[in-house]
């Protein structure tokens, strides 16, 4: 064995299946991330996203393939592996009863991170997210956003080389959602920390250098946000006519597009959108009363790919949430 | 705020896992169970109530009916062994409860995903509910005095350690319980099962000679009596009494007419607090 000149890919998945019973939850997926890398993982609930980073974090044993992460294999290598990876989970994990320093030494024992670095560590990451002046409060009176940062700096804490962050900015108001992209870009340029993310958000997604699609186990797309929307092709048309269906007959008959009503206007796709409204003006003969045209979004890309919009996706997530807070409400902690 | 301090964040490093790294895994998870024993003054005084009303309630209202039997030994006398017992006991039965709740709030996660032994995690909760269960009965055991019972170094020396011994197999069974149950209330539920009865037949609140013989078989087979009877003599060797009431009050558990050594006894007791700690790690290793 000679010993490899550069180092590792962050991840790198091969063949990865995970069958549950009868149901296969994951396809023989493969992919790679490079270093310092943010990736997106995107996909409709249900699609083995959740199943995926589980298998890549060692908390789920996969059927067939494999997977390394920092170079270690997540099957025969579980504690290198778990040495360099920080999680965020869309479920708190935190120890309400306990300060949020407590939170964070307690992950450092855990971690077995040298002592004499823990307290300038511990207090960096801290400030970093704004909360070292709340640091000897009960983690329990904290705000959702509050906890969310918490989660961040201490899955920071110990350094990992990869951050898996399944939704971390779910339920969190756009201030906070933009503070703790800022923690993630800085970091990325501080250590080269690989981020691996899910999100539903679309604005977030765009922040990515790659994203991945998942839709019933497989990865249907993965590339750059840019060259993604550009694989949609077609612009998105809305058109606010003096008689809808006629406009809608109109578009059908001269120009063979499939147009629908929507939101009080008539919606419709076509190729190089800003060149055909001159057309639409001369040829449509029914009175128009605004045009908008807009270039494919990544939400296009996700209904093109798993065909749900990502807001229908994230829907249903938002609703597990609240089902989560009803039953963290009901007990005491 | 944010590109300031980043500057100079220093990236620590994980080592590779050691025995030193998995000691200190368990330290962490026994510590983090006595901050929460520590902020939770509610439960301290909860846990005590019941082993109080034995000892003077039920200990002084019976004491009247008892005494003729008694060789003018008191009945809160004759019970405070079974007492300290009773109150480490009803600890350290309900101790695990919090791996479920750990396991319901999210927690166990983060101790699931670390780079620790599932045995630290085990060993650590463990000892922290028994730690946490011993210390209840130190509670107990300074109203000795209120009991007539003295407060003599080598019973207090030798009680600590029987205490410390209950607590920790106490704990280990339940911490193989909530190792697989999933739900706060079905651990309360398969608890409730087992603490009453246990605690009656144990012979916590009478001598275990000369009881009805389906009343003895039960006794014999219940474990926690091998933790009352080595109480009982550790306090009873040290008291001031009669010849006639020490046999009454202390007459060692008998197997088929043979007297069995305390040594034996504190041995069954050890012998299974170590199996069940060893099935619990087994079934929480295999878990998730």
């Amino acid at each position: 064995m000679t010993a490899a000149p550069t180092p590792p890919p962050a991840i790198e998945v091969d063949h990865l299946s995970k069958t549950y019973g009868a149901a296969r939850a994951v396809k023989e997926v493969s992919f790679t991330v490079p270093r310092g890398e943010v990736f997106g993982f995107l996909g409709p609930n249900g699609a083995g996203k959740s199943t995926t980073i589980n298998m890549l974090c060692t908390m789920v044993e996969p059927t067939s393939g494999a997977a390394r992460v920092s170079g270690f294999d997540v099957r025969t290598q579980r504690d290198a592996v778990r040495r360099h990876i920080g999680l965020v989970f869309q479920e708190s994990t935190l120890d309400g009863q306990l300060t949020a320093e407590q939170n964070l030494r307690l992950h450092a024992e855990l971690y077995g991170v040298e002592r004499s670095t823990v307290a300038g560590r511990m207090r960096q990451m801290l400030e970093m997210v704004d909360l070292w002046d709340r640091r000897a409060q009960k983690v329990i009176t904290y705000s959702g956003g509050m906890k969310r940062r918490l989660e961040i700096a201490r899955g920071l804490l110990h350094s990992p080389r990869v951050l898996f962050l399944d939704e971390p900015t779910i339920g969190l108001d756009p201030a906070t959602r933009n503070s703790i992209w800022s923690y993630i870009r800085a970091l990325r340029e501080q250590e080269g920390t690989t981020i691996f993310m899910t999100t539903h958000y679309m604005d977030e997604a765009e922040f990515c250098d790659r994203i991945a699609i998942m839709d019933r186990g497989e990865i249907v797309v993965l590339d750059t946000p840019e060259a993604l929307k550009a694989g949609v092709g077609t612009d998105r048309v809305m058109l606010g006519t003096t008689d809808d269906p006629a406009a809608i007959r109109a578009l059908a008959d001269r120009f063979g597009i499939e147009a629908h009503a929507a939101d009080g206007a008539v919606a419709f796709r076509v190729e190089g959108g800003e060149a055909f409204v001159p057309r639409l003006f001369a040829e449509l003969g029914v009175g128009i009363t605004s045009v908008a045209v807009s270039r494919p979004s990544l939400d296009d890309v996700f209904l093109r790919h798993t065909g749900s919009t990502m807001r229908d996706a994230e829907a249903s997530g938002a609703e597990r949430d609240q089902a989560t807070v009803r039953m963290l409400a009901g007990a005491r902690r | 705020m944010t590109s300031t301090t980043l500057d100079r964040i220093p990236a620590v490093r994980v080592p590779e896992r050691s025995w030193r790294s998995d000691a200190r895994a368990v330290k962490i998870v026994w510590h983090r169970d006595l901050i929460h024993f520590a902020n939770d003054p509610k439960r301290i005084i909860t846990w005590l109530m019941q082993p109080l009303l034995f000892l003077f309630v039920l200990g002084s209202g019976l004491g009247s009916l008892s005494a003729g039997a008694t060789d003018g030994v008191e009945l809160t006398t004759f019970i405070f062994p079974g007492v300290l017992a009773i109150s480490v006991f009803f600890t350290a039965m309900f101790s695990a409860v919090s791996l479920v709740m750990d396991r319901e709030f999210g927690f166990l996660r983060e101790m699931m995903v670390a780079p620790v032994r599932r045995s630290s995690i085990v060993l650590g909760k463990v000892l922290g509910g028994g730690t946490v269960a011993a210390s209840q009965g130190v509670i107990v055991l300074a109203l000795a005095g209120l009991v007539g019972v003295p407060y003599d170094p080598l019973l207090i020396a030798s009680v600590l350690g029987l205490l410390l011994l209950t607590a920790f197999t106490v704990t280990a069974f339940g911490v193989m319980v909530a190792v697989s149950i999933k739900q706060i209330q079905t651990f309360t539920s398969v608890m409730q099962m087992f603490v009453m009865p246990m605690m009656f037949i144990s012979g916590a609140l009478f001598p275990v000679a000369g009881l009805p013989t389906w009343l003895e078989v039960l006794n014999r087979l219940n474990p926690l009596t091998y933790a009352v009877d080595p109480l009982r003599h550790a306090v009873f060797s040290r008291l001031d009494i009669s010849g006639s009431a020490r046999a009454t009050l202390d007459p060692g558990v008998t197997w088929f007419g043979w007297h069995v050594p305390v040594g034996l006894e504190i041995g069954i007791v050890a012998v299974l607090g170590a199996a069940m700690l060893v099935l619990a790690v087994r079934t929480f290793s295999r878990a998730e």
